[in-house]
């Protein structure tokens, strides 16, 4: 398959983007606004052309389970959910961590908390961001804000996820999954063969030859130097990922004297606020982090030392703005503001809680 | 006659599967695992899988079967092997992949992904250790727990009106279409054991030939739990665990 500029929803464009890939499998549960992933991947039938297998499981805990013996196995495999099924994963994402696996897991986030609605949010920021199940851990997250980033993104999170050996999320909303766009597909790559797979990953499990020790999965440790020196391996990642994995967009920043910070679906209205207000001489620009871990520290303290203030808007009650105001250690008068129970504010909503927070930016 | 003079390789009667690691086991004298242990190591290397064997550890006692069997091993979460199985068995098509679970992992928590692995037909073998109660976590009630049997959450003994009946996990899965061998065994006596080993054997041949799901349900003591010595407790098993769990095939197609 050579590469096509396709009109898609968001959710198919990760279905597609996973096959081209060279995606070993996919697991997944069926839950709204997520479901054209496994629906797509069913009827793309990619067993037949790449061999990736493509399973509808019982639940969401048994299919991250799945991704995590995929991942114990050194394949390529992913599993995708909305938010109270993500909920439900979390235990395995943990273990996924914990035994230092590459695994992709797609949220298409809904309105929570609770069953919550089937509505577009971004509430499930701290959950994804700050470990999400038990245990020291983090997830590479990354937020798409377009269509052609979610089929971008499962590139980037999956090569991701082997260079550091751990699991990344691809946290969207309802909007970017269900809405259409032009997307331009990569070119189809092959699935790794067994040669490479043994070679990239030395460790993972494939039936024990007389050649090599027992891999063995685990993240059961008793001894507890042992484990806390595991933990300590860990952080070190951690921290390797942080120098060198932060992402994220700024747009028309250079001249900025105020600052939207927004990720996903909201920062594309953001925009669409920066140049009505820029034409009534407002000078705004956007933050857009692309990774929500490793948070865009760096950049977000450089724009905050230039800008008079910050107005963080979120499809949620104020969760990124806790990492804004840490990264500019609260230096400016920053603020939130956000909908919620699924509602997306339109651009006249945004620039108007813009102006009662900044009302000396209109002289 | 010099000692010497029997110690030669002609004369071995026995010897210790080569699979079974060195590493001193963990478990209590009596406890039926190292004996089922040992015939997985025995059968993965008669039937010459050994590079192509993959083991699915669960919580509780067996979750350190991989320090004891020289093979590749996955810890899944408590309840989850079969799903893992799954997974593995459907990426790695080739392998022999089986799971090894006790009855609070199989017949509790992991109820869900039992029934619908084996419903699917997943080519893989579990091992069903029974010994009617949690082991690792202090001797707790388990779903197979006996009617009036005390353990430490039901210190007066089981009462069906507050914890249910024991639950035979294994008549259930014969009745599944993805199923195709279910046999109930022990290991009390040298006889049961040759029969558990065969019916393990089967399942191994029946995941590497593609035929469905196979489940080897071996009723087990558990003497430490249960508070009795290990004869004690192999007459008890004998007594009790056999009546509620009653040894043989419940299905068979591959015959």
């Amino acid at each position: 398959m050579n590469e096509e500029v396709k009109l898609m929803k968001g959710n198919e464009a990760i279905a597609h983007a996973a096959i081209r890939y060279g995606a070993d499998g996919y697991f997944g549960y069926p839950i709204t606004p997520q479901s054209e992933i496994l629906e797509t991947l069913e009827a793309e039938m990619p067993w037949e052309t790449t061999g990736m297998v493509v399973l509808q499981a019982e639940s969401e805990v048994a299919a991250i389970n799945m991704v995590y013996a995929g991942a114990a196995c050194g394949k390529a495999v992913m599993t995708s959910s909305s938010s109270p099924g993500v909920s439900l994963k979390q235990e395995g994402i943990s273990f996924i961590a914990a035994s230092e696996l590459p695994a992709l897991i797609v949220n298409v986030m809904r309105g929570g908390p609770g069953l919550g609605t089937i509505h577009p949010s971004q509430a499930d920021y701290f959950q994804a961001t700050k470990g999400g199940g038990h245990g020291d851990y983090h997830l590479i997250v990354l937020a798409p804000s377009s269509v052609q980033e979610m089929a971008d993104f499962v590139t980037l999170g999956f090569d991701l996820a082997f260079k550091y050996r751990t699991p990344a999320m691809i946290l969207a909303d309802g909007i970017v999954g269900q809405m259409m766009e032009k997307v331009v597909l990569p070119p189809a790559r092959p699935r790794r063969t067994a040669e490479q797979l043994a070679k990239q990953c030395p460790w993972a499990i494939t039936g024990k030859p007389a050649s090599r020790k027992q891999n063995i999965i685990t993240s059961l440790e008793l001894d507890t130097s042992v484990m806390e020196e595991n933990n300590n391996r860990f952080q070190r990642t951690y921290r390797l990922i942080e120098q060198n994995e932060a992402r994220c967009e700024e747009y028309m920043t250079e001249d900025a004297e105020y600052l939207f910070v927004a990720f996903g679906s909201i920062a594309r209205i953001c925009k669409k606020v920066i140049e009505e207000m820029r034409q009534q001489g407002i000078k705004v620009g956007l933050l857009r982090p692309i990774t929500l871990w490793p948070f865009p520290v760096e950049a977000v303290e450089r724009v905050s030392q230039q800008v008079k203030g910050m107005l963080v808007v979120e499809l949620n009650a104020g969760q990124m703005i806790e990492d804004v105001k840490l990264a500019s250690q609260c230096r400016i008068p920053t603020y939130h503001f956000g909908r919620l129970g699924g509602i997306v504010p339109n651009p006249q909503e945004v620039a108007d809680a813009f102006i009662k927070f900044f009302p000396d930016s209109k002289q | 006659m010099n000692i010497n003079d029997i110690i030669k390789p002609e004369n071995r009667v026995y010897t210790k599967p080569k699979l079974l690691l060195d590493n001193h086991m963990h478990y209590c004298p009596g406890c039926s695992h190292g004996v089922v242990h040992k015939l997985i190591a025995e059968i993965i290397e008669e039937m010459g899988l050994e590079d192509k064997a993959i083991g699915i550890a669960p919580v509780g006692c067996a979750v350190f079967a991989y320090n004891y069997v020289d093979i590749d091993w996955i810890e899944a979460a408590h309840g989850r092997a079969p799903a893992v199985a799954t997974a593995v068995k459907r990426l790695n098509p080739e392998n022999l992949v089986f799971t090894y679970q006790g009855d609070g992992d199989l017949a509790a928590i992991g109820t869900c992904e039992t029934i619908h692995a084996a419903n699917r037909g997943e080519n893989i073998a579990i091992i069903f250790i029974n010994n009617g109660i949690y082991g690792m976590t202090g001797g707790q009630m388990a779903p197979t727990t006996l009617e009036g049997m005390k353990t430490s959450t039901t210190p007066y003994g089981r009462r069906i009106d507050l914890n249910g009946y024991p639950l035979a996990m294994a008549p259930l899965l014969a009745q599944l279409d993805g199923t195709c061998y279910v046999t109930r065994q022990a290991v009390h006596t040298p006889a049961a054991v040759r029969k558990t080993k065969a019916a393990i054997r089967q399942a191994f041949a029946n995941s590497m030939n593609g035929l469905g799901t196979s489940m080897v349900e071996v009723v087990s003591t558990c003497n430490s739990g249960w508070k009795m010595t290990p004869v004690q407790a192999n007459n008890w098993m004998e007594e009790n665990m056999f009546k509620k769990y009653p040894l043989g095939d419940i299905k068979n197609t591959v015959k």
